[in-house]
C-alpha cells in the first residue's frame, strides 16, 4: 500500500541539486530541476550502494560521487557504465511549499 | 623480514581476506567540504577540454605532419619524440579524465576523446573503464585493485622496460588478441559485468584492423613511417605517462581506506601538467573525483590544511619513492608514511592492515 510522505520543504532543494531524505529505514534523494519541477529516486546508487546526496546534477542528470556513474532522475534511467540498474523513482507532488512522495 | 607474501591475484587468497577485513568496498575518508563550495568545484564545462584537446591534437598533426616531411632524415627524430609524448603519454591523462566522464560536460565529447585515447595506450576501453572503477572502489587493497602500477616486491625490470612502454604494450596485445578471439580472461571477468563483456570483444576485434591496416599500408609502401605514426608511438612516447604515474602511489601504503596515505600530491611544471592533466594532485582527485581535471589546484587550496604537504617536484618525490623500492626488495611490508599536518584529522582506519614497517 502506498502513501504520500512528507520529505522536505522547497527552500530545502537548491535548484539544480538535490538532498538525501530518509524514511522507515529507507534513504531517498529528492531533486529539484533546473526548471523547478522536483523529483524523487532511490538515495543510492545501483552500482555500489554510494549516497547519490553528495553527487552532482547536471541538468537532469545525477552523478554518482564514486564512480561517476549517470542516471536521468527524471525516469530512473541508467545512461551507462559503470551504473547498468535503473534507479526506481517516485511520484512526488508539492503542497503550500512542501515536497511529498509517494512510496510503497 | 617479512613473512607473508602479497597476492595480487584477483582470485587470490588477498583478495578474499580483503573481502573478510572490510576492505573490499570499504568506507573512505573525505575531508569535509561544504557542499556550496564543492558544487562549484564539480561545476563542469566544455571550454578547458575543448582549448585543451585541440592543442593535444593539433600538435599531433603538426609534428606528425613535420616528421613524415623530414623521415627518413635525422631531423625527424625530435619531431617523432615530441608526437610520441603526445600519443604515449598525454592519451593516458586523457583516457584518465574522460574515462571518468569528467573532461568536458557535453558527454559524447568525453565519449570521443575516450575512444581515442584508448586506442593510443592500447587500454581497452570497456576493460579499463572497469578496472579504473574497481582501483577508485578499492584503490591500492592487494587482491582488489587490479590496477597497482608497482607490487611488492617491485619488478625493478619491467619499471625499466615500462618507461619505453615494453611491458605495458606486449600485455596490452596480448589481452587484445585475446578479447579479439572472442575470449575475456578468468580475472577480467571478476570485473566487468557480464553484458559489458561483448563490446570489450567488439572494440578488440576493430583495432587488430587497424593495426593490421597499418602494418599492411607500412609493407606496401615499403617504409616504416605508418608504424612509426600508429602503435610504436606507444612505445617510445611512453616514458612521461610513467614517470608520473608511478608517483601517484609509488613506495606508499597499501590496504588501507585513506587516500592520504595510499597517494600522493606532486607539484609539477605546466608542461607536465598538460600532458597530465593535473593528475599530479592525486589525493585530491581519489578523494573527489567528480571534481574535473581544470578544478584540481582550486580544490587543492581548499584541502591543504587536512593532506599531507604535497610533494614538491617530481625529482623530489622520485627521491623518496626509489628507496622505498629498494627497501621494498629486501622487505615488501615496508612503506613510506604520510605526515599530516597539525591542521588535518587523524588517519582514517588506522594501519593494522598494512602489515607493515613504515619510514618517518
Amino acid at each position: 500500500m502506498s502513501e504520500w510522505i512528507e520529505a522536505c520543504s522547497v527552500g530545502d532543494v537548491d535548484e539544480e541539486d538535490l538532498i538525501r531524505f530518509d524514511h522507515d529505514g529507507k534513504t531517498y534523494a529528492i531533486y529539484r530541476s533546473p526548471d523547478n519541477e522536483f523529483y524523487a529516486t532511490d538515495g543510492l546508487c545501483t552500482h555500489e550502494q554510494v549516497h547519490l546526496s553528495d553527487g552532482l546534477v547536471m541538468d537532469y542528470i545525477i552523478e554518482c560521487p564514486k564512480h561517476n556513474g549517470r542516471f536521468d532522475y527524471r525516469t530512473g534511467e541508467a545512461k551507462g557504465a559503470p551504473v547498468c540498474v535503473n534507479l526506481n523513482t517516485y511520484p512526488t507532488r508539492v503542497e503550500d511549499d512542501t515536497v511529498f512522495i509517494q512510496v510503497k | 623480514m617479512s613473512e607473508k607474501k602479497r597476492d595480487y591475484s584477483l582470485l587470490g587468497e588477498d583478495a578474499r581476506q580483503a573481502v573478510e577485513q572490510g576492505l573490499a568496498n570499504a568506507d573512505w575518508y573525505q575531508t569535509g567540504v561544504p557542499r556550496k563550495e564543492l558544487k562549484a568545484l564539480m561545476k563542469r564545462s566544455d571550454g578547458p577540454a575543448i582549448r585543451d584537446t585541440l592543442v593535444w591534437l593539433g600538435a599531433m598533426v603538426v609534428f606528425s605532419a613535420i616528421a613524415a616531411w623530414l623521415y627518413p632524415s635525422w631531423w625527424s627524430l625530435p619531431f617523432f619524440l615530441a608526437y610520441g609524448v603526445l600519443y604515449g603519454s598525454a592519451s593516458d591523462s586523457r583516457w584518465h579524465e574522460c574515462g571518468h566522464g569528467t573532461a568536458f560536460r557535453t558527454q559524447w565529447m568525453n565519449t570521443a576523446v575516450y575512444q581515442i585515447a584508448c586506442f593510443m595506450m592500447m587500454r581497452n576501453p570497456v576493460t579499463w573503464r572497469w578496472s579504473h572503477t574497481r582501483h577508485h572502489t578499492d584503490t591500492l587493497i592487494v587482491g582488489r585493485d587490479p590496477e597497482i602500477a608497482v607490487m611488492r616486491p617491485p619488478d625493478l625490470l619491467r619499471l625499466v622496460l615500462n618507461f619505453f612502454g615494453l611491458y605495458d604494450a606486449w600485455f596490452a596485445l596480448i589481452d587484445m588478441m585475446r578479447n579479439a578471439s572472442g575470449r575475456l580472461s578468468a580475472a577480467e571477468k571478476t570485473f566487468i559485468p557480464e553484458m559489458e563483456q561483448g563490446k570489450a570483444i567488439a572494440v578488440a576485434r576493430v583495432w587488430v584492423l587497424i593495426y593490421i591496416a597499418t602494418i599492411g599500408l607500412a609493407l606496401v609502401t615499403r617504409s616504416w613511417l605508418p608504424v612509426l605514426l600508429v602503435g610504436t608511438p606507444r612505445l617510445y612516447g611512453a616514458w612521461h605517462h610513467v614517470m608520473t604515474g608511478l608517483l601517484q602511489h609509488g613506495g606508499l601504503a597499501d590496504n588501507v581506506t585513506d587516500h592520504r596515505l595510499n597517494s600522493r600530491t606532486v607539484l609539477m611544471n605546466p608542461v607536465s601538467r598538460f600532458i597530465y592533466w593535473n593528475m599530479n594532485y592525486h589525493v585530491e582527485h581519489h578523494m573527489f573525483p567528480m571534481v574535473p581535471y581544470h578544478a584540481l589546484p582550486a580544490l587543492h587550496e581548499l584541502l591543504k590544511h587536512d593532506l599531507p604537504e604535497p610533494t614538491p617536484s617530481i625529482l623530489a618525490g622520485y627521491r623518496e619513492m626509489v628507496p622505498a623500492f629498494l627497501r621494498q626488495l629486501r622487505n615488501e611490508d615496508y612503506f613510506l608514511i604520510r605526515e599530516l599536518p597539525p591542521t588535518a584529522r587523524p588517519f582514517h582506519g588506522g594501519l593494522s592492515n598494512t602489515g607493515g614497517i613504515a619510514a618517518r
